[in-house]
This record gives structure tokens, sequence and C-alpha cells, in this order.
């Protein structure tokens, strides 16, 4: 039973924050929360009032067609893509500092998987993923290393950490990325399009590494054009056009009875062969 | 011929010889750590650091590098009367270390950021969203990188302030092109000699320069 051995009970030992975590009324832990947020690109508008909440556990998959702003979302969620002003985004609870120390902080706590994997090409596999740990939360090297082979070998990698990521395939490249974003125990992780930059064999070996976090109870938000990832591994599916989240509903509503036009155009473009 | 070789025996063409290459490698050190924190000042998030980045540079890579010599002498020292050292020789050495470090720092700064423009903006992406502020992703992740993609660049430049240290004689600092009129007044029927001597000197220092630079661009290359 090595998959037993779970990815997320190793990642999710940090210790519950100061302030009482955010709580919708059921009790369940929100982590992830957007209130009215815009954002423009000149005077493009590519977010147009998304109010949205993600509690602990949640796995959100965000669809759409291109240019819907779904990439902009998750890049908003950990500020690589500043809002416009007035609204808020909160991770559990506390919302993003403008810029600095407080705001890397926080994104420590937000890890993210980037479509061209951004591994750092000239640090080796290892040291991709003890950077984190070591630069931002002081860990020790030898106990860094010891991590980031656990979390190689459980995304299956492990027989690559002294190569350079130049060496890897992209699908292993991903896989690394994905250890590299747990090593710093996130409580939230974000997926920009995490499988479409791979070549076709490759991104079956990706998508099982993020169905056993899914099962294993981590938070994701997860923007694919992936959907038997989203029917198999979804508990919420998000469907945006034009800056706007037009569906909000579970996997399996949305793809047997989506409620909107654009949702049932979008479906029937992509699921008809 | 008699006299060309005596030449060697009258005046130290050696030591004027170090000279510029004394100049040349703290004045690379100089402008080389000058030159990366105008670098940093100049991709930074705040905008007061990158005027002052881009004003540096504009102002300095515009202004002649023996306007800056001559300056240092005539105003700091002559004027201010700052002095680095009693000793006089020394006193200049300085300042020309000084003026070529605040003169080739613009060029430096200019090639370590197209050395950041060779770095895919995801690697800082990447950085920021492990959770590395500006200053440990620029340090860790991107000037790593971007020094490997300067290489040529900043090979230029080395070179071109190796030849940029005969400026220092404006200083009146004892280098080689110095030694050179001092030794064709004297013996203006060797002027040529003495010229391809001299030249011949600065082919043997610079040409080295140029083949590792090359050799390190390639060896050091990041694979993407």
């Amino acid at each position: 039973m090595a998959l037993s051995d779970s990815l997320v009970a190793m990642t999710q030992t940090t210790p519950p924050p100061a302030d009482p975590p955010a709580a919708d009324s059921t009790g369940t832990r929100i982590l992830v929360e957007l209130e009215d947020v815009n954002k423009h690109f000149g005077s493009f508008q590519a977010l147009t009032d998304i109010n949205l909440t993600i509690p602990e556990r949640q796995v959100a998959i965000v669809l759409g067609p291109s240019g819907s702003g779904k990439s902009t979302l998750c890049r908003t969620i950990n500020r690589l893509e500043t809002i416009d002003p007035g609204g808020t985004i909160r991770i559990d609870g506390r919302p993003l500092p403008e810029e600095g120390k407080a705001l890397a902080r926080l994104r420590a706590d937000v890890g993210m998987v980037f479509q061209s994997f951004n591994l750092f090409a000239h640090k080796s596999i290892l040291e991709n993923v003890t950077l984190g740990p070591i630069k931002v939360k002081g860990v020790k090297k030898a106990q860094a290393e010891k991590d980031a082979m656990e979390l190689l070998e459980r995304v299956g990698v492990a027989q690559q950490a002294r190569k350079m990521p130049a060496q890897l395939s992209g699908g292993q490249q991903q896989r690394v990325a994905i250890a590299r974003a747990l090593a710093m125990k996130p409580k939230v992780l974000l997926f920009d399009e995490p499988t479409s930059a791979l070549d076709p064999e490759m991104v079956q070996e990706v998508l099982d590494v993020m169905v056993q976090l899914a099962r294993e109870g981590m938070t994701m938000v997860v923007v694919t054009h992936e959907m038997g990832f989203a029917r198999k591994a979804g508990d919420r599916v998000l469907f945006m056009d034009e800056g706007k989240v037009l569906e909000d509903t579970d996997p399996e509503s949305f793809f047997t009875r989506p409620q909107h036009p654009r949702a049932k155009d979008f479906l029937g473009k992509i699921l008809t062969h | 011929m008699n006299g060309f070789l005596e030449l060697f025996a009258e005046y130290d063409i050696i030591g004027a010889f170090w000279m510029n290459i004394r100049l040349t490698i703290l004045a690379a050190i100089g402008s080389f750590v000058l030159g990366t924190v105008l670098a940093v000042f100049r991709i930074s998030p705040v905008g007061s650091l990158r005027a002052i980045g881009t004003s540096y540079v504009n102002v300095v890579r515009n202004t002649p590098l023996t306007i800056i010599m001559v300056l240092g002498v005539l105003a700091v020292w002559g004027q201010l009367k700052i002095t680095f050292s009693s000793d006089f020789a020394l006193n200049f050495f300085i300042y020309a270390v000084i003026a070529l470090s605040i003169y080739h720092a613009a060029f430096v700064c200019e090639a370590i950021r197209s050395g950041v423009n060779t770095v895919p903006q995801g690697q800082a992406e990447a950085a920021r969203a492990i959770g590395l502020s500006f200053l440990p992703a620029a340090r860790v992740v991107v000037l790593p990188q971007a020094l490997r993609g300067a290489i040529t660049p900043l090979g230029n430049t080395l070179i071109a302030l190796t030849k940029n240290t005969t400026v220092a004689a404006a200083a009146s600092v004892a280098e080689a092109s110095g030694l050179m009129k001092t030794m064709i007044e004297f013996n203006p029927d060797l002027m040529v000699s003495i010229f391809l001597t001299i030249a011949i000197g600065f082919c043997i220092i610079v040409i080295p320069m140029g083949l590792l630079t090359t050799w390190l661009s390639d060896k050091l290359a990041v694979a993407r």
C-alpha cells in the first residue's frame, strides 16, 4: 500500500494560523476567497465581478474557451497578476498583501504549477525542489534534501534527482514542478493548464499525480482542458467566458445538463468526437 | 635595430603594461559590482530605483571617458582636494580605477540587462510563486541565468575596458600608452617600432580575452 503513504499527509503539517480561519456557515474552512475581483489589461477587461469561495479539500476545475480569463483568474490568486482596486482576495482568511515580504510569505502557502513547467533551468532537479524550503522556510539543507527525495519518489522521478531540467521529458518536468510546489507544504495548489504543453503520451502520468493529490484531500484550483480529469477528480466546475464565471456547479451536472448557452456551445465543440 | 632593443632596458615597458593590467582587473571588479547593482535597480519593481538606474546609464554612457577622468583630477582632486593616498602615484591610480569603474558600470549594467532578457518570464514567476521576494528571486534565480546569457556582451565590455585603461594617462598614471608617447618623443626615429610594440602588447592581452569569452559563453549556456 505505497499509495496510502499520503502525499498530502506529509505536506500538511503546517501549524494552524494565528488568526481564526475563515469558515462558511457549515463550519468548513474557506481557503480561497475572491470578492468583487475585476482585472483590466489596458482597456480590455479580463475578469468581471468574480465572487468565489473555495473551501478546504475542494478540487475546483476552471473550464472555458481560450481568452475567457481562466488563466488570469488562477494567476490572481497568488497575485502573479494584480487586480483592479476595490476587489479583495483572501487566502485562509488573510487578504493578499500589496507587495514585499508579506506577499512572499503568503505566496509560499499557495503552490503553483505552470503550463510551461518553469523549472529553474540552471538548478538540478533536487535543487529545484529544495530551493524554496531552504531559502524561504529556512529548512536545513540535509532535511530539505531528504524531504525532496521523498516527494520526488512519490511523483516517480527520484531517479532523475541529479539531472538538469532540460534532460527530462515534459511529463517528468511537470511532475518535478508539482513536487517543487508540494515541498512548500502549501494550503492550496493552483494548476494553470498543467498538461497543455505536454506531448499526448505524457499527459496521463501528470494527471495521475494530480488525481492522487485530489484523493488525498489537497485543495486545488485547476485550469484545464482535460474533461476526463474534471469528471474524475473535480468537486466543482467553474465555467468561464469573457471574464465572467457563467456556471458554477458540480462536474456531473455541468457535463450532462449545462445551463448557459455558452457552456452548451463549448461542450458541443469539445465533446462531439 | 640596436636602438630598439635598448628601449627595453631604458624604459619599463613590461611595468607599464602591468599597470594597464592592474587598472583592468580592479576596474573590472568595480564596474561589475556597480553595474550589477544598477542592473538590479533597472529591473526592480520600485519605480524610483528604475529611474536612478536609467538616468545613471544614460548620463554616464554618453559622457566621454576622458571627461570623467579629467573631471576626477581637476574637480575632485584639484578643487575639492579629496585624496585617497599621500602617495602621489597611488592617489591617481585610485582616481583612474574609480573613473574607469564608474564609466564601464553603465555598460556592464546594460550587458546584464540584455542577459536578463534571455531569462524567460516564467523563471521569475516560478521563483515568486514559491515565496521568494524580489531580491532573493533576482539573486538565486534570475541573475545567475542572466549572467550566463550576458557573457558575450560582458566580454566585449571587458575588452573595451582594457583598451580604455590608456585614458588613465590623462590622470598621470604611468601606463603603456603614456610610455609610448614618452618613448616616441625621445626616439622619433624608432616611432613605428615603438608603436607596433605597444600595439602588439595590447593584442597579447586582449585576444585571449575574446577567445575566453567565446569559450565561456558556449560552456556556461543554460540548456532550456
